[in-house]
C-alpha cells in the first residue's frame, strides 16, 4: 500500500540526467526520456527538452511540476519579447528570464520554492552557439559545457576526460549520447532512450537515439546483435 | 512581560495545538478519496477513456455506482482520481471557465487549454488540491490526451492510467497497445486496463464507465460493463409442473381427490378395495 500513498503524495521527478555542450557555430542539448514517481516510471518516453523559442531550448531536470511552470512561464515571456524585437531572440536574454524566475522563487527551506535544475542553450546572431548551466538557486553560468540531474553525477569525470575543444558536430552529439548512456547504465532514475536537439544558424534539428542505435558498454547485453539473431554481450568500451 | 493582544495579525496557536494533537496520534476527519483506477487511449479516430466506478472513505465503500468521467466541454472530458471533492470541484471549475471562454470568442474549445487551466490551479495549490486528472478531448486538431498530477505537472502520451490502480491497468495497456486501434478494439483495451484496476486494486471495484470522443463528438457508455453484478436471494420458490418425477400413480382415490389441484397432475384410477386388518 506503500506506493498509493507516495502515488498521493509524492509529484513527479525527473530524475534525470540533461547535458548541454556547445562546438564551433553550433550547440547539442540532449537529455534521457525517464520520468519517476518514486518506484515507479510513470513516462518512459518524455520529452524533457523543451524549446523556449525557435532558436533556444531548456533542458529540464528536478521536479516535473516546477520546471514545467517556469518553461511555461519564460515561453510567454519570450513570446512578448520576439514579439517586440520581431526576430529570434538572444540565448542570454532567454536563460536571464529562466534563472530570475528561479531565483525570486528560492525557498529557504526544503520543500519551499522551486526545486529546478536546468541547462538552457541555443545559438543567436551575436554570439553563436551558448550553453547555460542553471543549477538549483538560480545560479547563470555561461560554460562550454553543463551536466545536471541526478545521473550527471556518474559522468563528471568522463565529461573531464573526454571533452575536447573544436569537436564537430557530429562527433559532439557522439560525445553526448555516450555521456548519457553511461549516465543511463549506473543511476537507476536515469533511462529509457537519449533524446538530443542540435542548434546552429540554420535552426534546430530533433534527433531521438533508441536503446538499440547506442554503443553498449563492459558487459551489456549487445541489443544490436540481439535484434539480428548472433546475440552477445559487449567486452569493453 | 505583556503581550499585546489588539495589534492585529495572524494567530497560530491552534497550528500549534493541531501539532501537538497530531503528535499524540489524534486524527482528523478523512475525506472522501476515490481509491481509483481511470485510464485513456488515443484510438484512430479520436480517444476512449475510461473509469472503474467505486468511491471508498477509509476502507469502506461509499458508493457502488459513482461516475468519475467529468465534463469539462462538450468535446473534452475529463477522468478523476483522488479526493472526490477536488476532482468535482476542479472539472466544475474548468468546465465553467470554458463555457465563458467559448461564448466570449465563439469558437469550440481546445484541450490544451484545459490542461493549461488544470496545471495552473493544481500547481499553486501545491498538490493540497488531490486531483489526478486524464484529460482526453477532440479539438480543431485532432485527438488529444494528458495526464495531469496534483502538484501541477502534465504528461501527454497515446496512452495514459491514473489513480491507485494505474500500476494494473498500465501492465494491460503496455501489452495490449497498437497504434491506430479501431474503436471496437479501443474500448476492449481500455474495459480490460479497467478491469485489471477493478479486480487487483482494493481502491477500485464495481462498473466499467467509457466516454469515446471523435470529430462525431462524444458517446458516454455509463456502466458499459458491470462485472460484479450483485445476485440477490429470492423471496421464495416456485416449480413448474412435472419438476418431480412421478414414481407411483396409483394412489388412494378419496385421498387424492381431496387435494385441490392434484387431481389434475395425475391419472386417478380406481384400486383394489383394500383388505381390512385383522387383529389376531
Amino acid at each position: 500500500m506503500d506506493f498509493i500513498r507516495n502515488n498521493q503524495s509524492q509529484s513527479p521527478d525527473t530524475g534525470t540526467t540533461i547535458i548541454g555542450v556547445a562546438y564551433e557555430g553550433g550547440i547539442v542539448i540532449g537529455c534521457d526520456t525517464r520520468v519517476s514517481i518514486g518506484n515507479y516510471i510513470n513516462n518512459r518516453t518524455s520529452d524533457k527538452i523543451t524549446p523556449l523559442a525557435e532558436n533556444v531550448f531548456l533542458a529540464r531536470s528536478g521536479s516535473a511540476p516546477d520546471t514545467q511552470l517556469v518553461a511555461d512561464y519564460v515561453r510567454h515571456l519570450v513570446h512578448q519579447h520576439v514579439m517586440e524585437i520581431g526576430r529570434d531572440p538572444d540565448v542570454k536574454t532567454v536563460a536571464n528570464l529562466a534563472m530570475q524566475i528561479v531565483y525570486n522563487n528560492k525557498g529557504v527551506n526544503h520543500g519551499q520554492g522551486l526545486c529546478a535544475a536546468m541547462v538552457c542553450a541555443g545559438w543567436d546572431k551575436h554570439n553563436g552557439g551558448q550553453v547555460f548551466a542553471m543549477p538549483i538557486g538560480g545560479t547563470l553560468l555561461p560554460v562550454p559545457w553543463a551536466i545536471d540531474g541526478s545521473g550527471s553525477t556518474f559522468i563528471w569525470g568522463f565529461m573531464d576526460a573526454e571533452y575536447r575543444e573544436g569537436m564537430t558536430r557530429a562527433e559532439t552529439e557522439v560525445f553526448c549520447i555516450k555521456a548519457i548512456s553511461l549516465a543511463m547504465a549506473r543511476d537507476a532514475s536515469s533511462g529509457g532512450m537519449v533524446r538530443l536537439v542540435t542548434v546552429d544558424k540554420d535552426g534546430a534539428t530533433r534527433r531521438l537515439v533508441t536503446h538499440e542505435e547506442m554503443e553498449p558498454f563492459y558487459e551489456e547485453l549487445d541489443l544490436r546483435k540481439v535484434r539480428d539473431g548472433s546475440g552477445g554481450v559487449a567486452l569493453g568500451i | 512581560m505583556v503581550i499585546p493582544t489588539e495589534d492585529g495579525g495572524f494567530n497560530f496557536d491552534l497550528c500549534k495545538r493541531n501539532a501537538f494533537l497530531g503528535q499524540q496520534g489524534v486524527k482528523g476527519p478523512s475525506v472522501l478519496k476515490t481509491g481509483t483506477t481511470i485510464a485513456g487511449v488515443i484510438y484512430k479516430d479520436g480517444i476512449v477513456l475510461g473509469a472503474d466506478t467505486r468511491s471508498t472513505n477509509g476502507d469502506t465503500v461509499a458508493d457502488k455506482n459513482c461516475e468519475k468521467i467529468h465534463y469539462i466541454a462538450p468535446n473534452i472530458w475529463c477522468c478523476g482520481a483522488g479526493t472526490a471533492a477536488d476532482t468535482e470541484a476542479v472539472t466544475g471549475m474548468v468546465s465553467s471557465a470554458m463555457e465563458l471562454h467559448r461564448l466570449a470568442t465563439n469558437r469550440s474549445s481546445r484541450v490544451i487549454t484545459a490542461m493549461t487551466m488544470l496545471k495552473q490551479h493544481l500547481f499553486k495549490y501545491q498538490g493540497h488540491v488531490s486531483a489526478a486528472l486524464v484529460l482526453g478531448g477532440y479539438d480543431h486538431s485532432g485527438p488529444h490526451l494528458h495526464s495531469v498530477y496534483p502538484h501541477g505537472s502534465t504528461d501527454t502520451l497515446p496512452f495514459v492510467t491514473m489513480g491507485s490502480g494505474s500500476l494494473a491497468a498500465m501492465a494491460v495497456f503496455e501489452s495490449g497497445y497498437k497504434e491506430n486501434m479501431e474503436l471496437e478494439d479501443a474500448k476492449i483495451l481500455v474495459a480490460r486496463a479497467i478491469e485489471a484496476g477493478i479486480f487487483n486494486d482494493l481502491g477500485s471495484g464495481s462498473n466499467v464507465d467509457l466516454c469515446i470522443i471523435n470529430k462525431d463528438g462524444k458517446d458516454y457508455l455509463r456502466n458499459w460493463k458491470c462485472p460484479n453484478e450483485r445476485t440477490y436471494r429470492h423471496a421464495g420458490f416456485t416449480f413448474p409442473p412435472g419438476t418431480t418425477p412421478l414414481i407411483k400413480k396409483n394412489m388412494n382415490t378419496a385421498y387424492c381427490t381431496s387435494l385441490p389441484g392434484l387431481s389434475a397432475l395425475v391419472e386417478v384410477s380406481d384400486g383394489p378395495e383394500p383388505e381390512s386388518m385383522e387383529l389376531a
